[in-house]
């Protein structure tokens, strides 16, 4: 099983390689992917640069393309796929069905993964992806119960992928419109949920209030830790009853399923993050490092290390960490 | 420019479905959709209902019935329902999921694509189009402007006639899907023990800000706008940039009224302010999608 590590620049890629990923994914510098942020991702130079450090260490390179390219703009993601073929990226990860048409004609031997953003949940999905694009890989959507997986990669003749650790988006990726509505801008349009440009922070009798597009999401205590105002992990009132009505501020970490994606067959668990500093990267790709072949030294004898959960806990939103929906009781 | 009922996308009892599609029945709409696209927990009607009442519909009208199917599908058992759903033998489906539109291309019966199929440009157009798709209703969060770029585009490559375009015009948006089931969460339960809870809430649960703006409404798995959506004032610029079906969603019996006051602008058009505490038109105007323009 693959360790598939977030880098949004060269030394978080440098950091993830050397401390453990067997593949790291990355952005280019537009809003051809779903991590589109000031200051973040990779130029041509970089690309290429990104390219040989992998490349010089036997490990992989995968490129994210996984927004929908625009009506008037379509031109820019296919470049952006001949671009990431010509440095030589080992897979791409492509959400648009136009633009997987595009690479799987133009390109038939660069391998095609079906990134979470086409939001593929089910076998009928996976065929759809396989007959028409000859897909290598499919992303799965962090909707899905570890039972779901499990009788997917059964059946799946697609190889599948799963979200292993990181922010946990709380709804079917691809099919969340919410950021827009608030915002004008959402993940499938420019690659950012919830945008920065969009945030206001204000210190008020009642508290300290975190705004998005002037709607207050939330509002702390002085005792409270406050976090970034992604809208779905806000505090509103639902009849009266004010909490959390869709999420907490918390992130996903599967550390303890391990056996399980094991013994499923899923090839490779990718680690949420590429907004995120190398010094996150080092963390958890060291963590995850030492999960995975402890596991493969002694599957008998796997238990996850108290240690190991601290340290993820740290790195997340709200230093809590859930199963999220491969745990039913939390769907 | 014809006008469609959308599905309802509410959980209602099954005497108040009836009692729905009857009024839709007698309406001025030219197209009716009907279906369970939310949750498929929600069986008040099952798939066999659901064929009943649209083929029941189908007698003696000119409308017409076209089966809508779910959008976040994520077991075997959902995926059997679906193609029973899509292999009716008689009525037009909706795909709101890739996996109807691969059952559908297996059957080779030509079909809808749905708000929750992620086609956002020409190339994509034509994908599907080669699955058999005859109509295409484009994401909710899309613009004027950029619906009218594939279109023109289209036309371009002389393949404007192989597609029917449908935008949805009036109602609550859908927003968001999810594994979770945030109306069963308002009542402090686990999906699982739900107990069909989505049935108190005909227009689910509105989700307010700490300080009273009106944000979302909890629908089970589904988020939708707090405000409905309202093209009213668009109805004209939809029909010149070549939209065929202008669709009003099944909200509540409103959206009878709703249908006769957009039907009434391509004869009598009339400017109709919006309430911006109630509705928006954000999206088609390419701004945040809860404004209005």
């Amino acid at each position: 099983m693959e360790l598939l590590c977030p880098a949004g620049n060269l030394p978080a890629l440098k950091t993830a390689i050397d401390n453990g990923a067997d593949a790291v994914y990355i952005g280019l510098k537009d809003d051809t992917n779903a991590r589109h942020f000031a200051g973040l991702n990779f130029n041509d130079g970089k690309l290429a640069k990104a390219a040989d450090y992998v490349h010089q260490r036997g490990k992989k390179l995968h490129v994210a393309i996984n927004t929908f390219a625009h009506a008037s703009g379509e031109e820019r993601w296919k470049k952006a796929v001949d671009n990431a073929v010509e440095i030589g990226t080992d897979a791409l990860i492509i959400a648009d069905l136009g633009v997987l048409d595009y690479a799987a004609n133009k390109y038939p031997d660069v391998e095609r993964h079906v990134s979470v953003q086409a939001s593929t949940t089910n076998l009928e999905a996976i065929k759809f992806f396989k007959n028409n694009f000859d897909v290598d890989r499919v992303v799965l959507p962090r909707v899905l119960s570890v039972q779901q997986v499990r009788q997917l990669a059964k059946t799946s003749p697609v190889p599948l992928e799963v979200f292993a650790f990181g922010s946990l988006c709380i709804m079917a990726e691809g099919r969340c419109y919410l950021s827009s509505y608030m915002t004008g801008e959402s993940p499938n349009t420019v690659g950012a949920c919830s945008p920065a440009k969009y945030v206001r922070w204000e210190e008020t009798e009642q508290g300290l209030e975190s705004r998005l597009n002037n709607v207050l999401i939330d509002r702390y205590q002085e005792d409270e830790n406050a976090g970034y105002p992604t809208l779905c992990k806000g505090r509103f009132d639902v009849d009266g009853d004010v909490y959390h009505a869709l999420e907490e501020p918390t992130s996903l970490n599967t550390l303890e399923l391990i056996p399980e994606l094991m013994a499923m067959g899923i090839v490779s668990v990718k680690i949420e993050g590429r907004q995120r500093s190398p010094a996150y990267v080092e963390q958890v790709a060291k963590t995850w490092r030492m999960a995975l072949d402890r596991y493969k030294q002694s599957p008998e004898n796997f238990s996850v290390e108290g240690a190991w959960m601290q340290t993820l806990a740290n790195l997340s939103e709200g230093s809590q960490t859930t199963l999220g929906a491969y745990h039913r009781k939390w769907q | 420019m014809k006008f469609s009922i959308g599905p309802s996308l509410f959980f209602w009892p099954k005497a108040d479905v009836e009692a729905f599609y009857q009024q839709a029945k007698q309406s001025s709409a030219d197209i009716i959709y009907l279906g369970e696209t939310v949750c498929s927990k929600r069986r008040e009607l099952k798939a066999k209902d659901w064929l009943g009442l649209g083929r029941e519909l189908a007698q003696d009208t000119d409308k017409q019935i076209v089966i809508s199917t779910m959008t976040l599908l994520e077991s075997p058992a959902e995926i059997v329902t679906l193609k029973k759903l899509c292999d009716n033998g008689e009525l037009l489906v909706e795909a709101n999921d890739l996996s109807a539109v691969q059952i559908m291309h297996d059957l080779k019966i030509p079909f809808v694509a749905g708000p929750a199929i992620n086609c956002y440009n020409l190339s994509t157009l034509k994908v599907l189009i080669k699955q058999g798709m005859m109509r295409w209703l484009m994401p909710v969060e899309l613009s004027g402007d950029w619906l009218k770029t594939i279109l023109q585009q289209a036309e371009a490559e002389n393949i404007r006639d192989q597609f029917e375009c449908e935008v949805f015009a009036w109602g609550y948006l859908p927003l968001a899907y999810s594994a979770r089931c945030f109306t069963a969460r308002s009542e402090d339960r686990p999906k699982d023990d739900c107990k069909y809870c989505c049935i108190n809430y005909p227009q689910g649960r509105k989700m307010n800000s700490r300080e009273g703006e009106q944000v979302f409404v909890l629908n089970g798995i589904q988020t939708m706008s707090a405000y409905q959506y309202n093209l009213i004032n668009e109805v004209n610029q939809l029909k010149d940039i070549g939209v065929d079906i202008a669709r009003i969603s099944s909200d509540s019996e409103q959206a009878f009224e709703q249908l006769d006051k957009f039907r009434n602008q391509l004869v009598e058009p009339k400017v109709y302010p919006l309430d911006g505490e109630q509705e928006c038109n954000g999206f088609w105007h390419k701004i945040a999608g809860m404004s209005v323009a």
